[in-house]
Parts: structure tokens; C-alpha cells; sequence
């Protein structure tokens, strides 16, 4: 029998305040991090992806401390990414709750960090993130900061370097889909899981829970992770989960 | 007075929030007189398993912990904190453990990349299978969060106290002698189920 899929809520965090935009652009405020991830926890997430968007891991109002303010009373992993740049970050994210780190800008600008960090800390704890953004058909690149700088670097080369070099999983996101409610980058998607041997998020695009169960349907994908669905109330965690139950699709229940 | 035993390698903050969540006293040491005086022990651990046993030698906690072992006082092991319960672990060469249950931690098998194949790491929530014991009375099919790529396989089949499938194979994720309890999985972050297991070990007496 095929695993249950991983419903997973990514909250974009800045300063103290999630946010969701489009494209990675034109932010809205839509909550608090712990009010958003304790209702979350409560109905039943299975993950939570605290991103912090402007990667000010020692600034004032800084992502450890949301962090530290979930850990306290939901009893669910919670990844981390924003500004992840080095073992003492990591170090620090774990300390204050977390149980993995994404890590993108960090890993293009110096892929050996993937493999200090995988070494030093375990594979299980270091997810890569990835903004895919499509540049022709079947190609893609990846941005950093956020989707704001281009690489050059090619997303399906990237991946499985990244895999050698030690990552545990892939979170990709479709800078195309990201925010538009539009549906996943399905062929985004399907070549990544396709030339890693790690478990795939995916994410971007997520605005109806038939966009999720057409994903999960069609491929083998490990988990999912969603934003302005369960943000704007559209679908619920709960409502997401009974339409995957409906689709013969396993969820954690 | 719960003593999480902190080696510097594992999810202290999740543990002492699970077990304050729970409302079980608890103190998280280093100190090797404390575990020599202990009542109960939870011994987390996350990382690869040698580095796990550095962390313990380095810090003069193997034999109080074999000790405290030895005179009956309940200690639960979780993820990595679990796996080096056993004689060994073939994680980046063989290593040695703690020697509290017979057996060896060996890497999961890889998958056939069908769809029903699980990849390895093994990340995410799965169904228990229970053999009684330690797991007598709880939710059927609970499922729990896994994230591993090496399992603690225990000599003795009575020892076995949980398993869940993983390509094909019926894998031991929860074991129990006596009163050494461990969980390759990770109950701190397995919502109220996980929380409910914890439990069960704030009240062990085996």
C-alpha cells in the first residue's frame, strides 16, 4: 500500500507576521505564526515550513524565536528556511524546535555547505529548497532570495547534485505557480521526483483540493505543501484531507 | 523526576515541551551523577549513530547509563537515542552501542521505485503495527513520524514491540527488554497519538 501523502502548511514569515504574495510578490499580511500554526496542528496538519522571506535569522523579531514559539504546543516537525547559511545556524534552528532546515541561497552559493551540514547533522535534517522558475519546455532555473536573483543553474542538474552532496529531501517550488491558486507545475514536479532518489514537497500553486489529489493521483509524490488555501480559509486542513480519503488517497488521519 | 540526557545531539527543546505539555516533571542534564541518580531517563538523539556514542563517551554517560539500566530504572530511547540501545550500528562503519538489547542497526531497505516503494529516507507518518506490550490498549494502526534511514533490528523477537512495513519488509520500530523501552520514531512530533505514548512511559512500570 502506497505511504500517506504529507500535508504540510508553509508559512512565508516576515518580521512577525505571515504573509502571502504571488510570484513570491506583493505581500499581504493573512496572520500570526503561532495562532496560524496551532489551528493548523489542531486540525490536523501533518508538517509545518516556517519561511522566513527576508532571512533575518539575528534580526529583531527573528524566525528562531516564531519558532521557539511553536515548538511549545505543536507536537508536529517543523522545518526552517530563510538565511540558513551556516552549521551554527543550523545548530541554533534545531535548538529552538526545529526538526530540519531548507536550505537555498546558501547551498547555490556554496554547495559544499550541503555536504558539511549533511555530515555533521544528518541528511534527515537537511531539506533543499528550490525556486524553480521556467525558462523553456523542460527547463527550468533556479532564483534565490526568495525568487528575486537569477543562478543560471539548472533545477534538474542542481537537484541531484544536491542529493549527492547530502540532502534528505526536496522542497520544490514553482515560482510560475507560486501564490496563483493556479494548480502545481505537475512536469516541474514529476522531473524533479524523477531524478532524486529523496522524498519531494511540492509546493507553488496549490488552490483547490483538486489540485492536490490530480498531483498525487498522477504521480508518486511524497507530500505537499500548501499556503493561501488553509491562509484564506478556502480549504481547510480538515476538507483537504476528506477529499484525498474520497480520492482513495492515504492521509494521516 | 524525568532526566532527559542531553549529549548535545538531540531534540531537547520538542522532548521538554512534550513532557511539560504532559505535565511530568523533568530536569535536561549532562551530568553523569544525575543519570547515576536517576528515577526515569529519555534519551533523545538525532544525527548519525557514531557520533551519537561520541557524544555520550565524551561526556562520561555510557556506563551511568548501563548502570541505570542494569538497576531497573525505565529508560526510553528515541529515534537515535533508541538505536544506540543496541550492540551496534552499521551507520558510516560499524560502531558500537550501548549493548542494553541485543541486536543492530542496519539501513532500511531501498524500494524498487514502483509506486507503492517507499524512498529512503524514510520520511513521515506510518502506521504501527503493535505486538502488545508496551503498545497494550493503543489506538489501532496509530500512525507516528518517522524521519530515518536505519532502524534498530533487536536479535530477539520478543523484543519487538512495534514494526511498520518498509519495502516489503516488516521493520522493528519500537522495542522492549524489561525496562529499556525505545522509539525510532519520533513521539515529540507525532501530534496527540505521540503525546499519548509518552505518556505511557511517564507511568512504565515494568
Amino acid at each position: 500500500m502506497k505511504p500517506p501523502v504529507r500535508i504540510i502548511a508553509r508559512l512565508d514569515i516576515k518580521g512577525s507576521n505571515v504573509v502571502k504574495g504571488v510570484h513570491l510578490e506583493g505581500l499581504r499580511i493573512v496572520g500570526k505564526p503561532g495562532e496560524l500554526a496551532r489551528r493548523y496542528y489542531e486540525e490536523g496538519i501533518d508538517e509545518i515550513i516556517y519561511m522566513d522571506i527576508v532571512a533575518s535569522l539575528y534580526g529583531r523579531n527573528n524566525i528562531l524565536t516564531v519558532v521557539e514559539e511553536a515548538a511549545r504546543d505543536v507536537f508536529v516537525p517543523l522545518t526552517v528556511g530563510g538565511g540558513i547559511r551556516s552549521l551554527d545556524d543550523i545548530v541554533a534552528a534545531l535548538r529552538s524546535g526545529a526538526d530540519k532546515v531548507a536550505i537555498n541561497t546558501a547551498a547555490i552559493a556554496r554547495p559544499s555547505f550541503l555536504k558539511e551540514a549533511a555530515e555533521t547533522l544528518g541528511s534527515q535534517c537537511i531539506v533543499l529548497s528550490v525556486e524553480a522558475k521556467r525558462r523553456a519546455p523542460g527547463k527550468w532555473e533556479a532564483l534565490t532570495d526568495n525568487g528575486r536573483e537569477t543562478t543560471g543553474v539548472d533545477v534538474l542538474d542542481w537537484v541531484v547534485e544536491a542529493e549527492r552532496l547530502g540532502a534528505g529531501e526536496v522542497l520544490i517550488t514553482s515560482v510560475d505557480q507560486e501564490g496563483t491558486k493556479a494548480g502545481f507545475d505537475a512536469e516541474l514536479i514529476d522531473a524533479v521526483h524523477g531524478r532524486v532518489r529523496v522524498p519531494v514537497i511540492a509546493c507553488g500553486g496549490a488552490g483547490t483540493p483538486g489540485h492536490v489529489s490530480a498531483l498525487v493521483e498522477t504521480g508518486t509524490i511524497d507530500a505537499v505543501a500548501c499556503a493561501s488555501m488553509f491562509h484564506y480559509g478556502t480549504c481547510p486542513v480538515p476538507t483537504l484531507k476528506n477529499h484525498l480519503v474520497q480520492h482513495g488517497i492515504a492521509v494521516r488521519t | 523526576m524525568i532526566t532527559v540526557v542531553d549529549y548535545g545531539r538531540g531534540n531537547l527543546f520538542s522532548t521538554g515541551q512534550a513532557l511539560r505539555h504532559l505535565g511530568a516533571p523533568y530536569e535536561i542534564t549532562n551530568d553523569a551523577g544525575a543519570v547515576e541518580r536517576a528515577e526515569r531517563i529519555v534519551l533523545p538523539g538525532v544525527g548519525a549513530f557514531g557520533d551519537c556514542m561520541d557524544g555520550l563517551r565524551t561526556r562520561d554517560l555510557v556506563e551511568p547509563l548501563k548502570r541505570a539500566a542494569a538497576r531497573g530504572v525505565p529508560i526510553l530511547g528515541i529515534c537515535v537515542g533508541a538505536q544506540v540501545m543496541l550492540e551496534a550500528g552499521e551507520e558510516f562503519g560499524r560502531h558500537d552501542g550501548l549493548g542494553l538489547v541485543a541486536g543492530t542497526v542496519r539501513r532500511l531497505p531501498e524500494g524498487n521505485g514502483s509506486p507503492d516503494s517507499i524512498r529512503i529516507p524514510n520520511v513521515g507518518w506510518r502506521a504501527l503495527q503493535a505486538r502488545g506490550g508496551f503498545f497494550e490498549g493503543a489506538p489501532e494502526s496509530a500512525m507516528v513520524y518517522f524521519v530515518h534511514s536505519y532502524a534498530p533490528f533487536v536479535a530477539r523477537d520478543e523484543d519487538v514491540a512495534a514494526t511498520i512495513a518498509v519495502n516489503g519488509m516488516d521493520v522493528p520500530v519500537a522495542f522492549r527488554r524489561g525496562n529499556v523501552v525505545g522509539f525510532q520514531f519520533h513521539p515529540e512530533k507525532s501530534g496527540p497519538v505521540g503525546l499519548g505514548l509518552i505518556e505511557r512511559f511517564v507511568h512504565f512500570a515494568p
